[in-house]
C-alpha cells in the first residue's frame, strides 16, 4: 500500500511549523510519530498534499517539573514516558497506561501529543488526560493558549484545535502523594483499542475516598469524563452499593458503537467492569 | 513530486540516495538498497517483519517515511552477522533453539530481539514475552522463539543455557 504524493517540511521550531501551516492551509497536516496518520495515509483515507514533520522540533521534546505540574512536551514518544522516572514517581497511571498501548515497536514511535490531539475515540491517553484534568499547550498563528483536556475532545477525529494550530507540551497537575490510580483495559489481543477501558485516580483519608476522577475510553466518539459517577464515589468508604451505583452512572454516559470487538450493550457494560475494577486496584494503592 | 535528498548509515555504510517523500523505508530498504531481510508482512504495522533497529529502537519500517529517518543509523538482518560470515549470538541461538519454521518472521523477531536484549540483559521471560509482542509468527507457538532469546541472553552474558523443565 502505498500512500499518494506530498511534500516534506521538516521545521526546526515551534514558530517555523506553525507559519508554514498558515501559508499552507488545508492541504497540510502535522506528523508526529505518524502511526495514525501513515495508516490512514496508505489505505488513502487521507491525502495531504504536504506534511508537517514535527520531529526537527527540539522544543517539543522532553519532560520536566514546573512547581506541581509535570509538563510534557508534545513529541515525547510512550516508550519514553514509560522509562521516565518523574513520570512513574507524579503520574504513575501515565506509564500503567503507556504500556497497554499497541506494542513496543509502536510505542518507540508513537508520541503523547499525537496520541492526545488525533482524536480518535480509541487512543488511550485522552480519556486518562480527562482524568488528570491536564491542560494542553496549543501553538497557533495568533499566539499560544490552553485548552482542558475535558474539554477539548467534540468527536471522533474533531477537537477544539483550530486550523493551523499544533498541540506543543501537556501539562498536568500532579495528584497528591499517595493517590490511588487505575487504568484498566479490556483487548482483544496485544496491541488492540480498547473493547472499554477506564482510568481512576482517587484519594483515601480515614477510610473514605477524599477525591475521585474518572475517564472513559473507547465507548462513545470522544473520550468521557465521568463526572457524576465520581461524584458518588467521593466521600463513599467504597462499599458495594456505591460502586453499583457508581458504574450505572458511568454505564449511562456511554454511547459506543456495535464493531468487531461486541455489541454496544456489551461494551458498556464492560465499561462498568473496567471502572469496577479500576476502582479497587485503585484503593488497593492509595495510601491512607 | 521533487525528490528529497537523504543520507544515513545503513549497516555500518553511508548511504546517499533520492527518494520520492512517499517512499516508505521498507520499500526504500528492500528495493533501492536491495536489503530484503526486512519483510513486508501485514503492511499495516501489526506484525512486525518489518522490523529494523533505528538509533537505537525498534521500529515498524513499514509504518515510516523513507525521508523520517534521514540521518538516522539502521541496522537490518543483513547487518547482524560478523563481516567474516560469524553468525550473530542471536542467529545462532534461533538456530540451536531451532526458532523458526518458514523463517518470513525471523529478520524482524531477531532485529527486535536485539534491541530487546541491549535494553535488558537478563529478561524474564515475561518480559520476553511482552517484549516480542510487537512480532507475530504464525509458525512456531512462540516457545522456541522466546528459548532461542533466553539462548542468545545467556550466552552474551557468559553464563550457561538451561532449558526450563517442560
Amino acid at each position: 500500500m502505498i500512500p499518494g504524493s506530498f511534500a516534506y517540511h521538516r521545521p526546526k521550531s515551534v514558530q517555523e511549523a506553525v507559519s508554514l501551516l498558515g501559508s499552507l492551509g488545508e492541504d497540510a497536516r502535522t506528523i508526529a510519530g505518524g502511526h495514525s496518520l501513515i495508516p490512514m495515509m496508505k489505505l488513502r483515507l487521507a491525502s495531504p498534499a504536504h506534511l508537517v514533520d514535527l520531529a526537527g522540533i527540539s522544543d517539543l521534546k522532553g519532560i520536566r517539573e514546573d512547581g506541581r505540574d509535570v509538563v510534557i512536551g508534545a513529541m515525547t514518544t510512550q516508550h519514553e514516558l514509560i522509562g521516565s522516572d518523574l513520570v512513574a514517581k507524579k503520574v504513575p497511571i501515565l506509564r500503567e497506561t503507556s504500556l497497554l498501548i499497541a506494542d513496543p515497536q509502536v510505542r518507540y514511535v508513537g508520541t503523547i501529543g499525537g496520541n492526545i490531539a488525533n482524536g480518535d475515540p480509541g487512543n488511550d491517553l485522552p480519556a486518562v488526560m480527562m482524568c488528570l484534568n491536564a491542560a494542553y499547550h496549543v501553538a497557533g498563528k495568533s499566539g499560544e493558549r490552553r485548552i482542558a483536556a475535558r474539554e477539548f475532545y467534540q468527536g471522533a477525529y474533531f477537537t477544539a484545535l483550530e486550523p493551523g494550530e499544533i498541540v506543543t507540551a501537556i501539562r498536568i497537575s500532579a495528584p497528591a502523594a499517595g493517590h490511588g490510580y487505575a487504568y484498566e483495559k479490556l483487548k482483544r489481543k496485544v496491541g488492540d483499542y480498547a473493547t472499554a477501558a477506564a482510568a481512576v485516580v482517587l484519594t483515601m483519608s480515614g477510610g473514605k475516598v477524599g477525591s475521585c476522577s474518572i475517564g472513559l475510553t473507547n465507548v462513545a466518539e470522544t473520550p468521557l469524563w465521568a463526572e457524576d459517577a465520581a461524584k458518588m464515589i467521593t466521600g463513599s468508604a467504597l462499599d458495594a452499593a456505591t460502586i453499583k451505583k457508581a458504574v450505572a452512572a458511568a454505564e449511562a454516559i456511554t454511547a459506543p458503537a456495535s464493531d468487531g470487538r461486541g455489541p454496544a450493550a456489551y461494551r458498556t457494560k464492560m465499561a462498568g467492569v473496567m471502572l469496577a475494577r479500576a476502582l479497587a486496584r485503585a484503593k488497593t494503592r492509595a495510601g491512607a | 513530486m521533487a525528490k528529497s535528498q537523504i543520507s544515513m548509515t545503513v549497516n555500518g555504510k553511508k548511504v546517499d540516495e533520492l527518494v520520492e517523500p512517499r517512499t516508505l523505508l521498507v520499500h526504500f530498504l528492500r528495493e533501492q538498497l536491495r536489503l530484503t531481510g526486512p519483510h513486508i508482512g501485514c503492511d499495516t504495522s501489526h506484525c512486525g517483519a518489518c522490523t529494523v533497529d533505528l538509533d537505537g529502537k525498534s521500529v515498524k519500517s513499514c509504518t515510516m517515511f523513507a525521508v523520517q529517518a534521514n540521518g538516522a543509523d539502521i541496522r537490518t538482518i543483513e547487518g547482524m552477522a560478523a563481516a567474516d560470515g560469524t553468525l550473530h549470538v542471536l542467529q545462532e541461538a534461533f538456530r540451536e533453539m531451532h526458532g523458526l519454521q518458514c523463517g518470513f518472521c525471523t529478520p524482524g523477531m531477531i532485529t527486535r530481539a536485539y534491541r530487546l536484549l541491549e535494553e535488558n540483559k537478563s529478561p524474564t521471560e515475561e518480559e520476553i514475552r511482552l517484549g516480542i509482542s510487537g512480532n507475530l509468527c504464525r509458525c512456531t507457538g512462540y516457545q522456541n522463539i522466546v528459548k532461542a532469546i533466553q539462548y542468545a541472553a545467556a550466552k552474551m552474558s557468559g553464563v550457561p543455557f538451561q532449558e526450563a523443565a517442560e
